[in-house]
């Protein structure tokens, strides 16, 4: 089975995030980037797959990102991927998803599949939407922020389950497919230190626009973003003190039911 | 195009989301820019039943689609029925609730127009011709006001609770059930089943209350404190990231950047210390309460009201004093 895992380079989850002096992005000085978190399960997920089928099964990271997510491509080479393609172009500055997703299919036809896995959203944009019009152009079936993953017997479907509102959603499909993964999902395993060690030699295959057989950035101009903005200021915190913590209670209680009027 | 606005009515179990209320308040707002009609789709069983609760927000049309095809969800399907109700009147813009189904099957359905998709919106406004939206990025720790550029279909999905549900305006809207015009090898990916969350409690997502806890809780029996006042407050359970890793709570409740982001009238967070990622998903809340023995710990910054203390001093005397006054 040939599976490509979908990766992207974004801010740590830990970070500050501030808006650069010009107002038109963020400060990435200072910032440390890793693999999206959400893609770290499909990363995973494609290694579980590949020990369970055996045979010439192959693991292909897919990144679209700047000579930096290098790094990331990497880690998750390092975890135990076979290979990589990066698609990197300086023509591509902060590409939106159906650049991203114009992209993806162009390399997804020229690599061959059976299957893509990828996070459920990138912790960056959160838009989620790669996932789903990379599904549409590639007239594939998708099943989105799966956290159970189970191939059928013969291998023509997949059994997963995603979280909603209120219960989980069992769900089945046909494959090839897109499958984005969430929490829950697997535990991505540490890169080990021979891991380390071979990730250096595995091939990253870089494309650029032209050599995807493009001659512009496909898909881009939809959106105008009119301004970043920081954060309301939260209000002082009340802290409320008594004697002893039943006293404390009892004018939270009060603060919530007169003040706030929220129980 | 037309400055016309298409709502997805969300049904689910045979009962549409609230949000959609919401959504009609959203198309208002667009709507006063464009001079365009809103209606509305809702695919499902138990469509034609609740269309009615939209039948008198001053709708033009909506559209109920109901056969064995669109019984279960699909995005394939759900997708093509949209994407068929745009061809045929060439809707401007389509708001869909930010739930698990409106992310998934917007962002189908915009690839099928070759549209362009604003997720998870707290805020429209309209200003010089053009729909402007406001989305939290990095996990809400930054926001951006966006606008499409050029023409080209406007697909929105709105957060719940963040737009005021739309009041009644009179009039009753056309409601027409038409067929699915699906057939069985354009769904190749299916939801075959729902298992409802164990316990009863709402999801954190949808609760106007949340009863939180961290990792000051020291075994996942602790969380029995927690599920108590919640139950008494109708709300839910929450659990940082912190408590979830350390094994006390299941991922299901985890709020922060890679759980869930809520958005509850209530938010009390029990010894939780604030770390940036859990602050990111909560922070939007109305009213928040902290409980922690730190005084220094961040999640004072962004409370309303703090309480110094034990977590397992105070909560259960609160759980006292809630009862006395329901």
């Amino acid at each position: 089975m040939k599976i490509l895992v979908l990766l992207k380079r974004v801010p740590d989850t830990e970070a500050k995030i501030l808006i650069n002096k010009e107002g038109s992005g963020i400060r990435e000085d200072g910032v440390k980037f890793i693999i999206n978190p959400y893609d770290e399960y499909a990363v995973e997920q494609g290694l579980l797959l590949r020990e369970k089928i055996g045979g010439d099964s192959k693991v292909t990271v897919v990144c679209i990102g700047p000579s930096e997510a290098t790094e990331q491509i990497r880690t998750a080479l390092a975890m135990g991927a076979d290979d990589a393609v990066h698609i990197c172009d300086p023509a591509l500055t902060r590409p939106g998803p159906f650049t991203s997703a114009a992209l993806l299919a162009a390399a997804a036809r020229e690599e061959g599949f059976d299957l893509i896995l990828c996070g459920k959203q990138s912790v960056d944009y959160d838009m989620a939407q790669v996932h789903s019009i990379l599904a549409d152009m590639l007239d594939l079936p998708q099943v989105n922020a799966a956290t159970a993953f189970e191939l059928s017997a013969d291998g023509s479907k997949a059994l997963l389950a995603k979280r909603i509102e209120g219960g989980d959603e069992k769900w089945e499909t046909s494959l090839p497919a897109v499958i984005s993964c969430d929490k829950g999902l697997n535990e991505p395993r540490y890169a080990s230190l021979p891991g380390i060690m071979k990730a250096k030699k595995k091939e990253i295959r870089t494309k650029t626009l032209a050599d995807l057989g493009l001659s512009e950035v496909p898909g881009g101009g939809r959106s105008r973003i009119l301004k970043w903005l920081p954060l309301p200021k939260s209000g002082e915190c009340r802290m409320v003190e008594a004697e002893d913590a039943a006293g404390a209670v009892r004018e939270l209680v009060r603060l919530l039911r007169e003040e706030a009027k929220v129980v | 195009m037309t400055g016309d606005i298409l709502i997805f009515g969300e049904v689910r179990n045979g009962q549409m989301k609230k949000v959609a209320a919401e959504l009609v308040s959203g198309a208002r707002t667009i709507a006063a820019g464009t001079g365009g009609a809103i209606d509305a789709v809702l695919v499902g069983r138990g469509a034609a039943a609740e269309a009615q609760k939209l039948s008198t927000l001053g709708l033009r049309r909506i559209a109920v689609i109901d056969d064995d095809l669109t019984e279960k969800y699909s995005t394939e399907g759900y997708a093509k029925v949209i994407a068929d109700l745009f061809g045929e009147a060439g809707y401007g813009y389509v708001l869909l609730g930010a739930t698990a189904m409106g992310r998934d099957l917007g962002a189908r359905a915009v690839a099928k127009t070759d549209g362009v998709m604003f997720s998870d919106c707290v805020d429209l406004r309209f200003e010089n011709g053009a729909c402007v939206a406001r989305r939290p990025v990095y996990a809400g720790k930054l926001y951006v006001d966006i606008a499409p550029a050029g023409e080209r279909p406007v697909f929105i999905t709105i957060r719940p609770n963040n737009l005021p549900p739309a009041s009644a305006e009179g009039g009753s809207a056309e409601i027409a059930e038409r067929p699915s015009g699906l057939t069985r090898e354009m769904i190749r990916a299916v939801a075959t089943e729902i298992v409802p969350l164990a316990g009863g409690r709402p999801d954190v997502t949808e609760a106007d209350v949340i009863v939180s806890g961290g990792r000051a809780l020291k075994e996942s029996a602790d969380f029995r404190l927690l599920e108590e006042l919640a139950d008494l407050l109708g709300g839910a359970v929450g659990a940082s990231r912190a408590a979830v890793d350390a094994g006390l709570a299941p991922q299901t409740l985890q709020v922060g950047q890679t759980g869930k982001v809520v958005n509850p009238k209530l938010y009390i967070a029990c010894g939780i210390s604030g770390a940036i990622q859990h602050l990111a998903g909560m922070r939007t809340s109305k009213v928040i309460v902290a409980i922690n023995k730190d005084p220094a710990a961040p999640i004072f910054e962004k409370a309303t009201y703090g309480i110094v203390g034990d977590l397992f001093e105070v909560v259960p005397v609160l759980s006292e004093e809630i009862k006395k006054i329901l």
